[in-house]
């Protein structure tokens, strides 16, 4: 009789299940990412890699000494204690965070421009404390281009009146109101000093979304040739909320992170980072599986470094406020060891 | 490297630690980077004591040795060089 094994769920609560159990979940997440992504399943010696990893009782699991990836951050500190400047020193002092990086408490290009002084400001004096790379970063958010919040039309209240063609009008505009905004506050943190520019939770808002992360990254590469262009998707699959937007002849709606990360390469990221997402009834096993199986072939033809996002309900990790570092050192050790990423 | 460069990190790793002069599992051995840190002025934690001196490197001071060590161009660093060139 099998020993059962304390081992999590995707909502972080704890389950006892057999080394049988464990695996059935694996090969269920794998296929799971087959069936959806279209993508080739794990191999048997991948999926023993993960029985193992999962079947272990210790409280931590890690890489070999020397498989070791680097880790960057969005949005460092939780802006509760001392100044942002100290939660950044304290990331790499303390966490030891491998980049670090400076953020608005609204998280988003937007309403960080009408603060750009005092970001500019912090910015620069973070430069002169921090020696790790200390960038900026923020979402592009297009849903606060649209009313009630900004000045066009809510594809959201459009779409379900049949106002398709408005709907799509309002997109389009939107993008290059994002596009002039995200570049403008890319180009006042390099000067700053900031080493690079995150664009975080990318496609947020779907295609169009997606769409003026990758028009504002060809900008900014463009202006400044040896800034870093750190971008962090959203979910697995970027939505259709416009359906027939495209970048460089390639349709946005319905990419999966192989594609994702060829048109991010090419608009000219540095660090490309997929998100996949977590279904809190199944297991964490079964995530981590999924997560790998959907994320295997973009890592392998990536030309850019690739920073899994791993935290709360992306990457394997629980969607909890507080993931247990149990199921947290499973997901990174499984996604490093299987995938060879770059970073988490 | 990852950053500016856009360099994978197998190659990342190869290429610091050939101009560190130390192997590929020195780079993450902490009793071995506590003294090639020291020596080379790049930085650390002061939690560890490694900042102990008035001459020892910190923030980004640190960073002009590591933008010289590695051979690339670092935006803080430029941005720092291009503000001070020419004044007084």
């Amino acid at each position: 009789m099998e020993h059962s094994i304390p081992t999590r769920m995707g909502d972080g609560a704890l389950v006892f299940l057999t080394p049988s159990e464990i695996e059935a979940a694996i090969r269920d997440g794998v296929a799971a990412a087959v069936k959806r992504a279209k993508v080739e399943p794990l191999t048997e010696d991948e999926i023993a890699h993960l029985r193992d990893i999962f079947s272990s009782r210790s409280r931590f699991s890690a890489v070999d000494i020397g498989d070791e990836v680097t880790l960057s951050y969005d949005g460092c500190g939780s802006q509760d204690m001392g100044t942002r400047v100290n939660d950044l020193q304290y990331y790499e002092q303390y966490l030891c965070a491998d980049s670090v990086e400076l953020y608005h408490q609204n998280y988003s290009f937007k309403p960080a421009k009408a603060v750009l002084g005092l970001e500019q400001t912090t910015m620069r004096q973070a430069q002169y404390l921090i020696t790790a790379p200390c960038g900026y970063g923020a979402m592009p958010d297009l849903g606060l281009y649209t009313v009630p919040d900004g000045p066009l039309a809510n594809w959201s209240q459009l779409l379900p009146l049949g106002k398709v063609a408005e709907a799509r009008a309002a997109q389009e505009e939107a993008v290059e109101l994002a596009v002039d905004d995200i570049v403008h506050v890319a180009a006042s943190m390099a000067e700053a000093g900031a080493d690079f520019i995150d664009l975080d939770t990318a496609g947020a808002a779907g295609d169009a979304d997606f769409l003026a992360a990758l028009k504002a990254i060809s900008r900014i590469r463009a202006r400044f040739p040896d800034l870093g262009i750190q971008i962090g998707m959203a979910s697995e699959f970027v939505l259709g909320m416009h359906g027939e937007l495209e970048y460089d002849g390639v349709r946005l709606a319905g990419l999966w992170p192989r594609e994702q990360m060829k048109l991010a390469a090419k608009a000219g990221v540095t660090i490309f980072g997929p998100a996949i997402n977590v279904n809190t009834g199944k297991t964490v096993a079964w995530n981590v599986a999924r997560t790998i199986a959907i994320v295997k072939q973009c890592c392998e033809e990536s030309t850019v470094p690739v920073h899994l996002n791993g935290g709360m309900g992306v990457g394997g990790v629980p969607m909890h406020v507080l993931p247990p570092g149990d199921a947290v050192s499973r997901a990174s050790r499984s996604a490093v060891d299987i995938l060879r990423l770059d970073g988490l | 490297m990852q950053i500016t460069r856009g360099m994978r990190l197998t190659q990342a790793k190869e290429y610091v630690a050939g101009k560190l002069g130390v192997s590929l599992m020195d780079l993450s051995d902490p009793v071995v980077m506590l003294d090639v840190r020291k020596e080379r002025g790049l930085g650390s934690s002061t939690e560890a004591g490694e900042i102990l001196f008035v001459d020892d490197p910190v923030g980004l001071e640190a960073k002009f040795h590591i933008a010289e060590l590695l051979d690339i161009p670092v935006n803080s660093v430029e941005r720092f060089t291009a503000m001070t060139t020419g004044r007084g």
